[in-house]
């Protein structure tokens, strides 16, 4: 097998994420969806690590999971603080930034 | 080139048929994830979506990162998911209004056509020297050579992405700080209002019987004057004329006909 496969899945992945955030309309599925299209680049840094003999690829995956970690938490902080004042988690009814 | 890259040129059987076996169940979860309604069931999809990732990863050698991945991922990351959907209400479901118009059509079309790029990229492009594989930068195994990069060559990035790790976490906690309702006092605005208000006794209503030779309910307590306190029993027994007289208990024996009067 060659490893490109492992390329070409991530690059699924990615479309497929991409197309949850522009489809999908709850807040928290089109978050995980951005989820989804960071785990499809995590692939193929790690691909591209093995495939070039060196482990940068592995490091920048590892920083790119980190700084994943903190988007997660601030922004479910936003989705929660946005569902207190309009008792909504759907992106359409968040379209001014004021109430 | 080395004997290692000879080797690795080509990986091994069982990792082609992890690959196949796994691949269609990670882009099925992951279409899955678009398609499902509720929200529980796309994060549990994900879920499977992640954990094959982290498949891959050790595949490719890189075990240290797969384990990072499913701790990481699908222990907090997937857990936060599910703690704000329960939070924010499970069954809140997509609505299917389309609000631009046309919008379904042209996002579908736009994620073909960034999958039809990406893969027509990615095939055309050549590495322009043969795959390599890690064996010899795993020499010394994953973890410690991920150590090396991550504590010499990196060690200003980590720092910086320690910083904003505390950063993200002081931000989430300011974004979800909720201030308690203002009209709602705690105990000290209490017993200041409690203090202020000279009618409310200071340490609580007195109890019945209080000072009086008799404690049981219906009798009102003596307050230092030798007076009665009606606030020291309850409005039911005073309304249903059922109040006793602390009088009535005192030391000085009453004779049997007050007793029958009573």
């Amino acid at each position: 097998m060659n490893p490109m496969n492992y390329i070409y899945l991530s690059c699924i992945l990615f479309s497929l994420g991409a197309a949850g955030v522009l489809l999908r309309r709850n807040a928290i599925v089109v978050f995980m969806c951005i989820e989804l299209m960071l785990n499809a680049a995590n692939l193929a840094f790690v691909t591209f690590s093995r495939m070039n003999g060196s482990l940068d690829g592995q490091i920048v995956a590892f920083f790119t999971m980190v700084v994943a970690a903190c988007e997660v938490v601030v922004g479910l902080a936003i989705i929660v603080t946005i569902y207190r004042s309009r008792r909504s988690a759907s992106v359409d009814d968040a379209r001014l930034l004021r109430l | 080139m080395n004997l290692a890259a000879i080797i690795q040129d080509q990986t091994s059987h069982s990792e082609a048929v992890l690959f196949y076996l796994l691949a269609p169940i990670t882009v099925l979860s992951a279409l899955g994830m678009l398609l499902v309604k509720k929200a529980v069931h796309s994060a549990l999809l994900l879920a499977t979506v992640m954990i094959s990732l982290a498949i891959f990863y050790i595949l490719n050698e890189a075990p240290f990162l797969g384990i990072v991945q499913i701790i990481v991922y699908t222990g907090a990351v997937m857990m936060l998911f599910l703690f704000i959907l329960m939070l924010v209400g499970v069954d809140s479901a997509d609505s299917l209004v389309e609000t631009i118009k046309g919008q379904r059509i042209l996002g579908i079309v736009a994620s073909l056509g960034v999958a039809g790029l990406l893969i027509a990229l990615v095939s055309k492009g050549n590495l322009g020297r043969p795959f390599v594989g890690l064996l010899i930068a795993n020499g010394e195994g994953n973890v410690q050579g991920i150590a090396r990069l991550i504590f010499v060559q990196y060690v200003w990035a980590f720092e910086v992405v320690s910083a904003l790790l505390i950063t993200a976490a002081i931000g989430a906690m300011v974004l979800a700080h909720r201030e308690p309702d203002s009209d709602q006092k705690d105990q000290r605005g209490l017993s200041e209002d409690r203090v202020r208000q000279s009618s409310q006794p200071v340490a609580g209503l007195p109890g019945p019987g209080t000072f009086a030779r008799h404690n049981a309910v219906d009798i009102p307590a003596l307050l230092p004057d030798g007076t009665t306190s009606d606030l020291s029993v309850s409005d039911v027994i005073a309304a249903r004329g059922h109040l006793a007289k602390p009088a009535d208990y005192n030391f000085i024996e009453t004779s049997d006909e007050d007793r029958e009067e009573k």
